[in-house]
């Protein structure tokens, strides 16, 4: 691990401070409460002036975060909050930008900014809060929805794949992929720091449970019962372990990704070991994507920081190449260039 | 040879050829000269959509029409005086373009048997030996052939040789017309200079061109057009998209603030974004955005933390844009975006000029979302225009559309340009203190223009977004009398520029008469053309030019009450006539054309003298 986790310097503000005077209009038990709590517990950790955050949102529930923190916020349009907030990074490299987002904010409308957001690396947090769902619009199935889910818009069930954002994340050639839950305050909090850490895109798929219209969709993954078998938390430098008594594992047998039984004879030194720069098992790792309600064998779907690495920022080539030419050729002079090379003189 | 000498006061000339034939290089390279010279000009490019059409078709070819003179030139003319074509498709193309007894310079290898099949001409139709064209007068140059001859030795393979056929063509013209060859010896010496035997090829064949003309006895007279007596001061030649490009950068020097121009790449607008990602050591940042819309947003996101955000597109990219635009209009934030209009609907016409922008200017966003709107009447008259777009949409806080379109983004004109101390000041004040006990964004100055507060102020973090806001907090307001009270707020604040911009004038005659010809954008040239000549024959015409679109200036209304009529052409179907009679209640004649061409002065002329009678 070459990133540095921020030394919490004294924090110049508290939670509190970032509050602000709006009511939380979010319905009752949604599980944005929760995340907007964790960050209004980390960002003050952070070491940033309040003044240089900025977040900015799309569209949808979860856009309207910035509303209730009381940094510099833009509640933008449906889908291109990736994109307003690369215009404010690269003139404003200095500013810490959080960008807000749901799954058919970022992966419907805004498919394309995302996956341009991750190929140039701006660094900026984007925290995807997945419901798969449309919430504001009142219920109708999102691009991360099951297949054969039942909504208002698909009353016989939805024919459409879903996106798995983890593996979509990482074809786009992103510098930092990671998976928290709502539900696991602990979990979410030290992923939010991650992701402020790294230098670059930090995306951070967040799953997030709609009480109105889609109840439940990850309950399998946080409800303490289920919670031990159906998810893997992985670390890095750590073997894949989950199960009731921590008696499972994931091994590879080649690129093929085994679940074996650590009672049954098999150690952890025979496990894979999370290792958060390998792009290629990163992958194998994305596509953990079962979906578990169909029961039957399938793998535990992971949590934590699957992939992460160094790629200059798009920010600092802008800025490399402005210093490269007034290195080269100095301030430019407005007459001059308005003179240009041509010219003639009539008396 | 001993030959004669005339002197003309102007001339048209239009190059013609299949797009590879370099007809555009040679067309600005014959610019350049001219102005350099110290002719006045104004030209008009005029090429395929494809970038290479199929080889001497119709479809392929490209032309350049450059009207130079000793007198004021206002437009790239009517008809041309001298056509040079490269091929039988050319001719085709072009001929209803010469004037009788105009000259014709043909390359007659381009109307082999080959190249008459192309151009559909039955061979016993050769039109360079059937006798149509007696009523010109015909030069014919075996161009290639001794372009060829010329290059025997140079080593060179026959495609390369014959790329260079173009510059034969460019000596001859320069030999007729007088000129030196110096200007373009130095282009080519820049444009090669690492390909010596490209380079060397190159003048060997102007010059080669130039002693055609010397020699031969193909013509026996050469013609001198002395330079123009323009207003005293020193000039270059300017583009549309070139000035338009060096007025963002002037505006951002003026201002202080940091330009940032997201853009995505479309026909006719592309080379606002190359001439800008030039000027790196202007501060300039440019960034190709992966689509239209991302690049507004891109904008607006620079401009939210303070920088000069600037996009541009043209018409189908602006359709895009349309509800970021919207988003500019709520949040109040200083943004230009500039419409370099091209033929539509849809994809349209994309090489071709038209005006038909006009209401997707001021109407083209779902709500109530009014728009400062301001168009540029020539190629040099970009700059100012663009700055003063930036001016407006910082000091009223406003995105600005400026718009420009395909005829003067790549027309050329002199263009005295100004000292960077005699432009304009643009006033950038950021808010740095609370406007009340908490800071209240939208909280109004005397121009009803709100503070800007950018990231990174302490004490000022505030929230902006595209929902209905309440007057002065900012905050999110569904109250049905906050709404009306903001949409007439947002609408009488853009009204109230016209406070703040000159009053309307007449460009040529006088302010009261029969006959007013209100143009908007680039048909100023030919508007002016018609209406200074319509003059001299008698007419009781003027002239009067709206920059300014929205708001209007505060006086518009009795200017054009001055008139018994108000003729405004548009290359559009009518829009801002409609515009026009809806405000100002007067019946406004519509002159249309809608063919991807700009007026000819000669068409205007025509419809004066159809208005106020022979």
């Amino acid at each position: 691990m070459s990133e540095v986790t921020t030394t919490p310097a004294q924090p110049s503000f508290t939670a509190k401070d970032l509050v602000t005077d709006q009511d939380v209009r979010w319905c009752p038990g949604c599980g944005d409460y929760s995340i907007l709590k964790q960050a209004q517990t980390v960002i003050p950790e952070l070491g940033i002036p309040r003044e240089n955050i900025v977040f900015i949102s799309g569209i949808g529930c979860s856009s309207r975060f910035p509303y209730y923190m009381e940094t510099y916020g833009m509640h933008s349009i449906h889908g291109r909050a990736a994109a307003f907030a690369s215009g404010l990074k690269a003139t404003r490299p200095e500013l810490s930008v959080w960008m807000i987002s749901g799954d058919g904010d970022s992966l419907s409308i805004g498919g394309n900014h995302f996956i341009h957001l991750l190929r140039r690396n701006f660094n900026i947090n984007l925290l995807l809060f997945n419901n798969e769902i449309y919430g504001l619009t009142k219920g109708q199935y999102s691009p991360t929805s099951e297949e054969g889910k039942v909504t208002k818009s698909t009353p016989f069930g939805s024919i459409d794949h879903p996106f798995n954002p983890a593996a979509l994340a990482l074809g786009a050639d992103g510098t930092f992929i990671a998976r928290s839950m709502d539900r696991d305050p602990v979990h979410l909090k030290d992923i939010l720091r991650r992701a402020n850490a790294h230098q670059g895109t930090s995306f951070v798929e967040i799953y997030q449970n709609c009480n109105v219209f889609n109840d439940g969709a990850f309950e399998i993954f946080t409800d303490k019962e289920t919670k031990k078998l159906e998810t893997l938390f992985v670390e890095n430098g750590k073997p894949l372990v989950f199960g009731a008594n921590n008696d499972k594992g994931v091994k590879l047998d080649g690129f093929k990704p085994v679940i074996v039984n650590l009672a049954e004879g098999h150690s952890a030194n025979d496990l894979w070991i999370h290792d958060e720069t390998d792009r290629v098992k990163a992958g194998i790792l994305s596509r953990f994507f079962d979906n578990p309600k169909k029961g039957g064998d399938h793998f535990p779907r992971p949590f934590g920081v699957f992939y992460t690495e160094q790629r200059a920022c798009y920010e600092d080539g802008l800025n490399a190449q402005i210093a490269a030419a007034l290195a080269q050729k100095g301030e430019g002079d407005l007459d001059k260039l308005l003179k240009g090379r041509d010219v003639w003189e009539i008396h | 040879m001993e030959h004669t000498t005339d002197t003309l006061e102007r001339v048209i000339i239009k190059f013609a050829g299949d797009s590879g034939d370099g007809m555009q290089l040679t067309g600005t390279q014959f610019t350049n000269t001219a102005a350099l010279f110290g002719n006045d000009i104004s030209t008009f490019p005029d090429f395929p959509a494809e970038i290479r059409a199929p080889q001497g078709t119709l479809a392929g070819v490209s032309g350049y029409q450059l009207h130079f003179g000793s007198t004021n030139i206002y437009s790239p003319g009517d008809k041309c005086d001298v056509l040079v074509v490269m091929n039988a498709a050319a001719l085709k193309a072009n001929l209803r373009q010469l004037k009788p007894g105009g000259t014709i310079i043909a390359n007659t290898e381009g109307f082999d048997s080959k190249n008459l099949r192309l151009a559909n001409i039955a061979e016993t139709d050769h039109p360079l030996e059937n006798g149509s064209l007696d009523k010109f007068r015909v030069i014919k140059i075996d161009v290639t052939k001794m372009t060829r001859a010329a290059l025997t030795d140079s080593g060179l393979g026959v495609k390369e040789i014959d790329r260079s056929k173009n510059m034969f063509v460019l000596g001859f013209l320069y030999w007729m017309y007088n000129r030196s060859l110096d200007n373009s010896i130095r282009f080519l010496e820049e444009k090669f200079s690492k390909k010596p035997d490209i380079l060397n090829a190159n003048i060997k064949i102007l010059k080669a061109g130039y002693s055609y003309g010397d020699t031969t006895e193909t013509i026996m007279t050469r013609y001198v057009v002395n330079p123009a007596k323009m207003i005293p001061g020193v000039y270059r030649n300017m583009m549309g998209n070139q000035a338009t490009a060096l007025g963002l950068i002037a505006a951002a020097k003026k201002s202080g603030l940091q330009l940032f121009f997201g853009t995505y790449p479309i026909t006719p607008a592309s080379d606002i974004l190359h001439e800008l990602a030039k000027y790196k050591n202007f501060g300039v940042r440019t960034f190709q955005a992966e689509d239209e819309i991302a690049a507004i947003a891109s904008v607006i996101g620079a401009s939210f933390g303070g920088a000069l955000g600037v996009t541009a597109s043209s018409g189908p990219g602006i359709a895009l844009k349309g509800e970021a635009m919207g988003l500019a209009v709520m949040l109040e934030l200083p943004v230009v975006i500039i419409n370099v209009q091209r033929g539509g609907p849809s994809t349209g016409l994309p090489t071709k000029t038209e005006q038909s922008d006009l209401m997707q200017a001021l109407y083209g966003r779902n709500g109530e979302a009014p728009m400062p709107v301001i168009a540029a009447s020539s190629p040099a008259d970009c700059f100012e225009t663009v700055f003063e777009a930036t001016r407006l949409a910082i000091e009223f806080m406003t995105p600005v559309l400026f718009l420009s379109d395909g005829y003067i983004a790549n027309g050329a004109e002199p263009w005295r340009f100004p000292k960077s101390a005699d432009l304009k000041e643009i006033n950038v004040k950021f808010a740095t203190e609370k406007n009340g006990e908490k800071y209240l964004p939208y909280k109004r100055d005397e121009k009803l223009s709100r503070p800007w507060a950018i990231p990174g102020t302490k004490g000022l973090e505030h929230r902006i977004g595209g929902i209905e806001k309440q007057h002065e907090t900012g905050n999110i307001s569904y109250d049905s009398e906050n709404h009306e009270f903001m949409v007439h707020m947002r609408e009488n604040k853009v009204e109230g520029i016209a406070n703040h911009i000159p009053l309307q004038t007449i460009d040529t005659g006088t302010e009261k008469g029969k006959l007013l010809i209100l143009g908007w954008g680039s048909t100023y040239g030919a508007i002016k053309t018609a209406v200074l000549e319509a003059r001299a024959a008698g007419y009781d015409v003027s002239h009067a030019h709206v920059r300014y679109l929205k708001p209007f200036p505060k006086n518009l209304g009795e200017v054009l009450y001055n008139f018994e009529h108000v003729l405004i052409p548009e290359m559009n179907n009518g829009q801002l006539v409609k515009v026009i009679r809806d405000k100002y209640m007067i019946p406004a004649i519509a002159y249309n054309k809608i063919q991807g061409l700009p007026f000819n002065a000669g068409e205007i002329r025509e419809k004066i003298e159809s208005i106020l009678g022979k």
